[in-house]
């Protein structure tokens, strides 16, 4: 019953979804107000629709109902609660269907959060979100409906992948789907705007905090698989340059230089149509993304069985989508236009260059992935583009970034005078060279990074005649500004973690008997042996691992290997000592003979600055959102257009 | 500068980065690229040596042996055979008489000497080399038949 309820709701959806798609853009085009009024209640009723559809998907697998192919290949009865809800997004059509849920999440915000825009805008908006839903639906009924039925009805369930089994699961999907469908929002926007052939500085305020907001997400959820990645596979590694994670990396690339590009159209009214550019791109590298990953032409994790019909029939989607908004794009920019001039030293051809960098690197990590597959695909030979290529890319083009965060946010608009500039960055230069001296070029780098942003910091909040209490000048620092310097010093943290981990890390892999002890930087690992151990559906052994350091005892380290018991798969857990400083990371590798094992020893420094470096951008992200100015309502918002009109 | 001037002075350093990019991303592009080769194409001598490539296809059951560290096995495309020699630990996933792809350098010995040994994380699931290795294999051994 509760499988032909939410096949039924994902049909409702549908039909909705197609009112909501082409009325409200009718009616913009013929300036049919009663017709534009559809798009808002639309966009509700196609929530309540793909919310109930998976919802009832959801309830299918926490009841454990194996009539339902997708639960049965899934699912198992012995599975922890957690990861059957979890399992909803374990398969193809599935993650279908979060995306799908993502997009309306998305597009009910838009419709309950808009009441301060032109309704012509909201409707286009929320029309394009609708066509984009119905692409998706009709890709999930006639090629992968989540409902499909089994018979005859197994026992049991064929087990969620044992890799998949884990907190990760829980909150990387969800977190990296919300970003991904985040940006459908700009792209709305964008479509709208070339619709409209108005783009102006309210567009930008508008588009940005929806930016904003779905970068955070990603960024978060890049993260999350990052972390994950890195205890689970059992290899240590934060990042592995896997096609997988390249596509969800590119359109985070993408929508960094959106979020850089939209500043500059809000306050200059610069780059329009290099910003409406940059909001299809990313857009249409989510898209890109979720079709590597889905469509099973990348082998990985994330690959699931693949057919066909569903590689055409998203390559077709992707095709409409990209050509379609490209083809607008090309028609419409002119009457858009290019927008306010600036000088070669200001702020916006610093943020310029901030742009032409992420455009590179991110158009450098597409053709290493793209180029497998187009090759492959022409019967040219198989090759695989490694590691060595995007790093030996991506660190020449991410110097001159940092370098451009830490002098940009000091330049002023328009025109920046270069003896101001110096004078005010003489301390941050002077303490870059000497770090620079003292310990190598990379921290030297990073070291004018921070100490630029310090110096910004101390420049708006230096005491002043108006204001002298410093609580009161931190109050006055809008929020945007403030998000802006936290993302910043995330960066200036990553890049810190990075370069120390690639430097400073020592791996080993040994062979060792109970009692046997290895050193790694200092620290003394000793094997005490291996017990066997069982888990709600899993048997395995952990092992114990004692860790010394100078004599005092550090750390006791717990490596698993585990067996689950449906798909009989062997599964290494990683036992992590996380530190502020350091990581120690053992894993179990295979038994060799009367009781030796071997483990493998990670020394890691600072690796978790790595993460905690993308926390601090997430959390400058969401600061940055709650600035004043973006829950200006419309009448304020009125005013400030006709200001920007005076100023462009 | 006149605004013209300045515009072609902005337009010129962007030209000049994405050049600068392009070079660095080509001459990373062309030195790192990996080729795919089969144990048929390396038997054949068509592999490079001294230079690291991917080589696909089964483990051949009955020829895995640890010694310590270091591990034997024998890579097959069900024509001809491989020796891979690996240091290190390898993967969950990695099988007897199950798909693998080694990352390496061929020795001029004729062993393969594996960095990278990868195996999938899917049990039923075959890497596309070593798919395509298997596949190549049946179609040149149904060649040779009609030959007889």
């Amino acid at each position: 019953m509760i499988p032909e309820l939410g096949q039924f709701a994902l049909l409702l959806a549908l039909a909705v979804g197609v009112i909501q798609g082409f009325v409200p853009l009718i009616g913009a085009a013929k300036g049919r107000a009663d017709w534009m009024w559809v798009a808002r209640p639309a966009a509700q009723t196609t929530f309540v629709f793909v919310a109930t559809a998976f919802l009832c998907l959801a309830s299918c697998f926490v009841s454990n109902d194996f009539s339902v192919l997708y639960v049965a290949s899934n699912s198992n009865s012995a599975l922890p609660l957690p990861y059957r809800f979890a399992g909803v997004w374990g398969g193809h059509e599935g993650s279908l269907l979060l995306w799908l849920m993502m997009l309306s999440v998305w597009t009910l915000a838009v419709a309950q959060m808009s009441s301060h825009l032109p309704q012509a805008l909201v409707s286009r908006i929320l029309a394009v979100m609708g066509l984009i839903s119905v692409g998706f639906l009709l890709f999930m009924l006639t090629t992968s409906n989540p409902f499909e039925r089994l018979s005859p009805v197994p026992p049991d369930g064929n087990d969620l992948n044992p890799l998949l089994q884990d907190p990760g699961m829980v909150m990387h999907p969800p977190m990296l789907y919300m970003g991904y469908v985040g940006f459908s929002v700009a792209f709305s926007f964008a479509v709208a705007a070339l619709l409209s052939g108005t783009l102006d500085a309210t567009w930008a305020r508008w588009t940005r905090p929806w930016t904003t907001a779905a970068w955070t997400f990603l960024t978060i959820g890049i993260m999350l698989g990052s972390v994950w990645a890195y205890y689970v596979l059992g290899w240590g590694g934060w990042w592995f340059w896997d096609p997988v994670e390249n596509a969800s990396f590119m359109p985070w690339l993408a929508g960094t230089a959106l979020i850089h590009s939209l500043a500059v159209t809000e306050k200059r009214g610069a780059f329009k149509s290099w910003t409406v550019l940059l909001a299809i791109v990313a857009f249409s590298l989510s898209l890109l993304g979720t079709f590597l990953v889905r469509s099973g032409v990348l082998s990985s994790v994330h690959a699931f069985a693949t057919d066909p019909k569903r590689g055409l029939f998203i390559l077709i989607f992707l095709a409409v989508v990209i050509g379609g908004s490209l083809a607008l794009y090309a028609w419409r920019a002119p009457k858009v236009g290019l927008g306010a001039r600036f000088s070669l030293m200001s702020r916006e051809s610093m943020l310029l260059g901030n742009n032409v960098m992420f455009v590179v690197a991110m158009l450098s990590v597409l053709l290493g992935t793209l180029y497998p597959l187009v090759l492959d695909a022409l019967g040219l030979g198989k090759i695989s583009v490694g590691a060595p290529y995007f790093e030996a890319v991506f660190v020449p083009l991410m110097a001159p970034v940092v370098f451009l965060m830490g002098v940009g946010p000091l330049a002023s608009w328009k025109s920046a005078l270069a003896p101001d500039l110096a004078r005010r960055l003489r301390w941050a230069a002077g303490v870059s060279v000497v770090a620079a001296l003292v310990t190598g070029w990379v921290a030297g780098r990073i070291s004018l990074g921070v100490a630029s942003i310090l110096t910004d910091l101390w420049e708006r909040l230096r005491p002043t005649a108006t204001q002298p209490g410093l609580i009161g000048r931190v109050r006055q620092l809008p929020r945007s500004m403030a998000g802006m310097m936290l993302a910043h010093l995330g960066v200036a943290a990553f890049a810190f973690g990075v370069s120390m981990v690639k430097t400073y890390e020592v791996e080993r892999d040994v062979s060792m008997r109970p009692g046997d002890t290895t050193e790694l930087s200092g620290y003394l690992f000793t094997f005490r042996g291996v017990r066997d151990i069982q888990g709600p559906n899993y048997d395995g052994v952990q092992g114990l691992v004692e860790v010394t350091r100078g004599g005092q005892p550090e750390a006791v380290l717990r490596p698993e290997k585990r067996v689950y018991r449906v798909q009989r798969n062997p599964m290494t857990e990683a036992a992590i000592d996380p530190g502020p400083t350091r990581d120690l990371y053992v894993s179990l590798g295979e038994p060799v003979d009367a009781g030796a094992w071997i483990v493998r020893v990670y020394f890691k420094p600072f690796v978790d600055w790595i993460w905690g470096g993308c926390l601090l951008m997430a959390l400058g992200g969401a600061v940055a959102l709650s600035d004043r100015r973006y829950r200006l309502k419309r009448r304020e918002t009125q005013t400030s257009t006709t200001a920007a009109g005076v100023l462009t | 500068m006149k605004p013209r001037h300045k515009r072609v002075a902005v337009i010129a350093g962007v030209l000049v980065c994405v050049g600068v990019a392009c070079g660095l991303v080509l001459n990373a592009f062309q030195s790192n690229l990996v080729f795919f080769y089969s144990p048929s194409q390396v038997a054949a001598k068509d592999a490079p040596v001294g230079r690291t490539f991917r080589l696909g296809g089964l483990v051949q059951a009955g020829t895995l042996q640890r010694e310590g560290l270091s591990v034997d096995f024998v890579v097959t495309d069900t024509l001809t055979t491989i020796p891979v020699r690996y240091r290190g630990i390898l993967p969950d996933l990695f099988k007897e008489g199950k798909g693998v792809v080694a990352q390496g350098q061929l020795g001029p010995d004729g062993v393969f000497v594996a960095r990278e040994v990868l195996a999938k994380h899917d049990e039923n699931y075959m890497p596309p080399e070593a798919a395509d290795a298997l596949e190549r294999a049946r179609t040149a051994g149904t060649a040779k038949e009609v030959y007889k």
